[in-house]
């Protein structure tokens, strides 16, 4: 059974016909193309399919999409404006936290949550609001690094 | 070449890191072709079982589904890099729980996964052969009754379950021993860890009008792949192409096959596109993983400190398929005597196959098991002896000049730099002073282990461009799976050529357009690659000069390179710039300019004379790379776990090319290795996966690392190397495990030989003692 939902993504309403086990994940790849979001589990343990629903960092992979009608989603690819990386997205490729990237759509969105909700994160605040995201790669040294980074530039800026 | 404001040197971040992360970077399960099918495959429910038939008629009459196959649908075409063992689907017997059988193309993922479930195999059970005992048992059940005769590579010295059986014997351990005075031995396990890269295997193939295919795939080697497919499915190489999306993460898991060949094979049958992403849960049951090991070794020291004699006995469980096994135990064994100058070495292997997942290459190939066991009784002789580990290590090091085991000279060595950058920068003399008091509620110790690790193998290429517009195309076929080679041979070219790196065109790896290269493995992309974009660049430029001489009326030894892309008449303003170079020659006189070079990894091979070498695969190997890694570690005395605290990574990487990938690469390394240390293991029970999920088997997250992790780049240049570099992938995995063992010996006075070092081991251990 397929149901029809407007889905409000980086600020767009998009329709998808949705069959009722679909999770936000399979929408966003499938029917919108966004493919940021990654498939890395798909049981919510990676973290690599981290969006914003309301604000909120969520695992897209765990989340109903026809659930989603009601909110405002935020992928990796709504971060930028005018094609103009987001301070925390420049703070990750200027840190050098970037190395294979198949986890750094869902760590730039954690990334991204936590500091709309503490403004000057500490190291402990960092790793904490990073835990749920795994990276095999960058020892995550650089990635915090980069969150550092981010609230750095924002000081300055 | 290689001033203040050098293009080789520069912490530049990736090239391509705006698109990782924004969004836009396409890995496979991100593309999507008209008319798409996905796939899906049937894993054996058995580790050991005849297949008595397989009957697909039901899967292949459900609605949606365009494709069933299994063995039968092959002729017997065997794949292997070196030993050829190993079928595209299972035929006849599976040899693993997981192993691919069938599998199914259908129009969508759930219709696949349906039509998987309508496959009726029927097996009749055989006793399955669980680990290295039950494989060397007698009278144990054969995994491979055919290994006489499948095709080899090289004479391995198989029997039974045995694979290969090989041995490096220098100077005479039996007289040495004797004459040490004091001598340590015990016996070292080390686990199965899962490679738990983030993008899991996947490959999407299609096939034109003139039945070629076209693989996208997440792999080390579009060689290997293109090969492998090949051999599997009896094609000729003009067949199939393959190309490379954005790769993400590999470590060794994903150098030879993964999907490939069954996606191509379902390709080949429908004539449409198919994609195969599989699960994580099947990623972990099909795919590949680090060899468990059984080390014995005793080593022995005089009085004063001198290392006199290691003995080894190896032994590695290469799981049901050969893959790259021979190649590991030959290098567990050359790595084995450690980096120090041991006169009498003798070191005996034996490869044995079990049904369990193949083990494969993985991040220090052979050498971090190894290591764990030498660097656990170095520490264990300091103690004897009475003196500072990181004493008893400089005593011994190698140094540059030395020889490794089989003769080969080493041309550049920071070992004792490495140690000694440690010692400092850790305050290791204080700390290790302040360990922990009995009786005390958290334990503290810091343990150092060193170690090397080679660069090099194998066969690589370059091809260097002048664009029309006078920019540079550069072109390897090394594939980047995320370690930074595209930025590392952009700098190389851009430092050889002048040219700023935006002026770089990097060629996307792909077997109808790039020049070969073995793969990205053995830490090789930055040295051998990066020899080849230098000496192909450097082609290059004498091919410009040529030009710009005919331009500039001059002789082409006048010349020299402009920064910027123009080359002058040296000591004048008399130039011409690459572009006006490349009109000349695109549409004047001479022909569009292409420099190359190719080798395979030509050091000095093994003297046969100096070292007895039996049963081994290799005639050389590469150029030595060391480190030495300390770690400090608070323990819990009444859990057991170990939480690390600090860790200080010295690593001599010849140079550096990109001294922020570096790190990222001694960083990255130095967490993998927590968790081999730590906390991962694969666990099989009566030959199934109990944990094959993220959720089951734990990967370090941020939660798990310590505060404050230490890159040092120690820079003893290589001679042969592109700018004096050494390659940097694989060290940062290789000392962790025995520098954790050494720091909860020196915290606890515990000494404990099997990995992981689980809270319940050292629990039980503590509880013991």
């Amino acid at each position: 059974m397929t149901i029809s939902r407007t889905i409000h993504v980086n600020g767009k309403a998009r329709r998808a016909v949705i069959e009722g086990s679909e999770t936000l994940l399979d929408v966003l790849r499938d029917q919108f193309g966004l493919t940021g979001a990654k498939r890395g589990c798909n049981q919510g343990v990676c973290g690599s399919c981290t969006v914003l629903i309301d604000r909120k960092a969520a695992r897209s992979c765990l989340f109903l999409a026809a659930l989603a009608d009601k909110s405002e989603i935020v992928t990796v690819e709504g971060l930028a404006t005018d094609g103009k990386l987001s301070p925390v997205q420049q703070a990750f490729v200027d840190a050098g936290a970037v190395q294979c990237g198949f986890c750094m759509p869902g760590m730039v969105i954690a990334a991204t949550a936590l500091l709309a909700e503490i403004a000057a994160p500490n190291a402990e605040d960092i790793r904490a609001g990073l835990a749920g995201n795994l990276c095999r790669c960058s020892g995550y040294v650089k990635v915090v690094a980069a969150v550092r980074r981010a609230v750095a530039s924002k000081d300055v800026g | 070449m290689s001033g203040p404001d050098s293009i080789v040197g520069a912490r530049l971040p990736r090239l391509e890191a705006q698109g990782k992360i924004n969004g836009a970077a396409r890995y496979t399960d991100d593309l999507y072709r008209p008319f798409m099918l996905h796939g899906a495959i049937l894993g054996s429910a058995y580790p050991h079982a005849r297949i008595l038939a397989c009957d697909t008629a039901k899967a292949e009459r459900l609605p949606g589904v365009e494709a069933v196959i299994s063995a039968k649908d092959f002729p017997y075409l065997p794949m292997g890099a070196i030993v050829k063992d190993e079928t595209v689907l299972a035929r006849n017997k599976v040899r693993y729980v997981g192993e691919p059988v069938a599998a199914v193309a259908a129009v969508d993922l759930a219709i696949a996964l349906h039509a998987l479930k309508l496959i009726e195999v029927e097996y009749e059970e055989l006793p399955a052969v669980l680990d290295m005992d039950q494989a060397l048992a007698p009278g144990a059940p054969i995994i491979h009754e055919d290994l006489p005769k499948y095709f080899k590579i090289f004479d391995c010295r198989f029997g039974g379950n045995v694979l290969s059986e090989q041995s490096i014997i220098e100077g005479d351990v039996d007289a040495a021993f004797p004459t040490c005075d004091v001598v340590v031995e015990g016996e070292y396990r080390t686990q199965a860890q899962a490679h738990a890269y983030l993008e899991p295997s996947a490959a999407l193939a299609e096939v034109d009008d003139r039945d070629k295919i076209t693989i996208w795939s997440s792999h080390q080697s579009i060689n290997r792949v293109q090969a492998n497919v090949c051999e599997a499915l009896g094609l000729p190489m003009a067949q199939v192409r393959v190309v490379t999306p954005r790769v993400g993460g590999g470590f060794g898991g994903k150098m030879e096959a993964t999907v490939q060949p069954i996606a191509a094979a379902l390709a080949l049958k429908t004539k449409r596109p198919v994609k195969i992403v599989l699960s994580r849960e099947d990623d972990f049951a099909m795919m590949r993983s680090r060899h468990p090991a059984r080390i014995w070794m005793r080593t022995g020291a005089r009085r004063d400190g001198t290392l006199v004699a290691r003995e080894v006995k190896l032994i590695l469980d290469g799981g049901a398929y050969s893959d790259d096994s021979p190649g590991v135990l030959a290098f567990g064994l050359y790595m084995a005597r450690g980096p120090y100058r041991i006169a009498n070495f003798r070191a005996t292997g034996k490869l044995v196959y079990t049904n369990k997942l193949r083990a494969s290459g993985f991040r220090g190939f052979g050498n971090p098991q190894v290591t764990f066991a030498g660097e656990s009784q170095l520490d264990e002789l300091a103690e004897k002896l009475a003196v500072d580990p990181i004493d008893l290590r400089l005593r011994n090091a190698i140094r540059t000049g030395d020889k490794w085991v089989g003769g080969q000279t080493v041309n550049s060595s920071g070992l004792a730099e490495c140690l000694q950058k440690v010692r400092s920068r850790s305050d290791w003399d204080k700390r290790r002073r302040a360990r922990s008091q009995s009786g005390a509620t958290t334990l503290r110790g810091i343990g150092v282990a060193a170690l090397s690790h080679i660069c090099g193998v194998l066969g690589t290429s370059a091809i260097v461009r002048l664009a029309e517009d006078g920019s540079i195309v550069l072109n390897t076929g090394a594939v980047d799976i995320g370690q930074g080679a595209d930025t590392a041979l952009a700098q190389i070219c851009a430092e050889a050529l002048q040219v700023d790196i935006a002026r770089i065109n990097s060629v996307s790896p792909d077997t109808d357009a790039s020049p070969y290269n073995w793969g990205t493995a053995a830490s090789r992309v930055t040295y051998m690659a990066g020899r080849a974009v230098a000496a192909a660049a450097g082609a290059l430029k004498q091919k410009m000069f040529d030009q710009a001489a005919a331009m500039l009326e001059c002789s082409a030894s006048d010349l020299e390179l402009v920064r910027g892309g123009a080359v002058r008449v040296a000591g004048t303003d008399k130039r011409v710039s690459f572009f006006e170079i490349s009109l000349r020659a695109h549409y004047g006189i001479g022909g569009p300019l292409i420099g190359e070079h190719s080798f395979v990894y030509d050091g000095e091979p093994f003297d046969l004379k100096r070292t007895t070498m039996v049963g081994f695969p290799f005639s050389n190997l590469g150029v030595h790379t060391f480190g030495a890694q300390a770690v400090e570690v608070e323990v819990d005395p009444d859990t057991g776990k170990i939480t690390p605290l600090a860790a200080w990574l010295a690593h001599d990487v010849g140079r550096a090319i990109n001294p922020l990938a570096v790190e990222g690469q001694i960083e990255g390394g130095f967490v993998q290795g927590l968790g081999y240390a730590l906390c991962e293991e694969l666990v099989w029970d009566a030959g199934r996966l109990t944990n094959p999920t993220m959720m089951d088997y734990k990967i370090p997250g941020t939660l798990d690392v310590p505060l404050q992790i230490e890159s040092i780049i120690v820079e003893e240049t290589e001679p042969s190397g592109p700018f004096g570099a050494k390659g940097v992938g694989e060290p940062g995995i290789v000392g962790v495990a025995p520098a954790i063992a050494n720091a909860l010996a020196a915290a606890t006075g515990i000494r404990i030989k099997h990995l992981p070092l689980t809270a319940e081991r050292v629990f039980t251990a503590l509880a013991g003692n």
